[in-house]
């Protein structure tokens, strides 16, 4: 779906058409412009309306679906969480909608933070201070890019209502670290032979490449180190329970990150077009 | 984990399955889903008639292993998860005495070999 909004005061204004003819909605949309002020792109990424939410890995068990099918679900605590401020192309550069989750005592806090969230009072001194009423003093703040026009309130609460069972989601998190890792662990590399005659070559990643002829070795070439620690994405997995009430959501399969480790779940980015087909996968003879 | 806990807890509610050690003689009412040549959906339920050799897990991920002798004297063994759907009851006819969480040792015997003592409850 492309924008359809024009730019002001803009010269030509178009629309990227491969996009278009692609299909491709998943990589979000934008207008390019190319006039006396310049050649541009303006890119609005995220969804039409606010669609996300923070929330808490609490663990995995399983549930049976309407085949009678075992399912493996991650159970997420998601929510709920509280707008706390709108970013818009005026102010900002960008739209977007940053949540905040996770009640914490305010001693927690830095008074920048307080402050921030609208926790600190309004004073003759402070004029300028903005309130939040509702809001509590949260935890983790992230930010998730929204279309200008349907921006919620600063304040809002989200809950886990605005996903529904059968939605495609995305879940980040934070994997969990391995520390420095060997080949095996790391790449899945294979293992050597146990026995006929090896001493220390077990789980020794092999060569690292050729001597003549190249004489180096090659950027990018897979080797021990860090593992873990880093941001994973989960893709397209599908919303099996929602409970708004209880603060609960599960997605069928694993999430990255450990219990109690925050995750970010958000409309899934290369959803296809249901057609149908998905039924079939499931179904058991 | 309490959430975890408190689904599970909603789960174990199966008030047709009591609770079942290794050991028991049990009958396991199946629900088998069929389509028939016309594609019609038609369920009906078989009776799997067997020892329990053992119980594995908790939560909603537990499940026990029903062992019966087939015809011709060929051992069958199968696993239900205690809370799926497609059981529709279990009833315990027989309890025995045993010394082990799990009866691997009959699969190694046959006949007068693999009886178990019965246990005398009041």
């Amino acid at each position: 779906m492309l924008s359809t909004r024009t730019r002001e005061g803009r010269g030509q204004v178009g629309k990227i058409a491969a996009w278009e003819s692609t299909g491709a909605d998943w990589l979000g949309s934008g207008e390019f412009w190319n006039d006396a002020a310049g050649v541009g792109w303006q890119f609005h990424g995220g969804s039409e309306t606010l669609k996300g939410i923070l929330g808490k890995k609490v663990g995995m068990t399983q549930v049976f679906d309407e085949q009678d099918a075992a399912v493996p679900v991650t159970v997420i605590e998601a929510g709920p969480c509280w707008v706390i401020q709108v970013k818009t192309p005026e102010q900002d550069g960008y739209s977007a909608v940053q949540l905040g989750f996770e009640k914490v005592k305010p001693a927690r806090l830095t008074r920048g933070q307080l402050g921030h969230l609208g926790q600190l009072k309004k004073s003759e001194q402070h004029p300028q201070r903005r309130v939040l009423a509702d809001v509590p003093p949260l935890r983790y703040l992230r930010e998730f890019r929204v279309k200008v026009g349907d921006l919620p309130q600063e304040g809002e609460q989200i809950t886990a209502a605005v996903f529904d069972v059968g939605d495609r989601v995305d879940v980040v998190g934070t994997a969990k670290g391995r520390g420095f890792a060997g080949g095996i662990k790391r790449h899945n590399f294979k293992r050597q032979p146990k026995t006929h005659g090896q001493s220390d070559r077990h789980r020794a990643p092999g060569s690292a490449g050729a001597t003549t002829g190249t004489a180096r070795v090659f950027k990018g070439k897979r080797m021990p180190g860090r593992m873990g620690g880093h941001r994973v994405t989960s893709q397209n997995l599908e919303v099996v329970l929602v409970d708004p009430e209880r603060n609960l959501l599960a997605v069928r399969g694993p999430v990255p990150g450990p219990r109690n480790g925050l995750v970010v779940i958000k409309p899934a980015r290369k959803q296809k077009a249901s057609r149908g087909g998905d039924e079939d996968d499931r179904s058991r003879s | 984990m309490d959430l975890i806990e408190s689904l599970n807890r909603q789960l174990e509610k199966n008030p047709d399955i009591p609770d079942l050690n290794s050991g028991d003689t049990v009958r396991v009412h199946a629900r088998i889903i069929e389509v028939d040549s016309k594609g019609k959906e038609r369920e009906r339920i078989q009776v799997f008639h067997g020892t329990v050799i053992r119980v594995r897990g908790k939560g909603a991920g537990a499940n026990f292993t029903v062992r019966r002798i087939a015809s011709h004297g060929i051992g069958v063994e199968r696993t239900f998860p205690i809370h799926s759907p497609r059981i529709a009851k279990v009833e315990v006819t027989r309890r025995a005495r045993v010394h082990r969480g799990n009866l691997y040792y009959l699969r190694d015997r046959r006949g007068k070999a693999a009886r178990l003592k019965e246990k005398r409850v009041q």
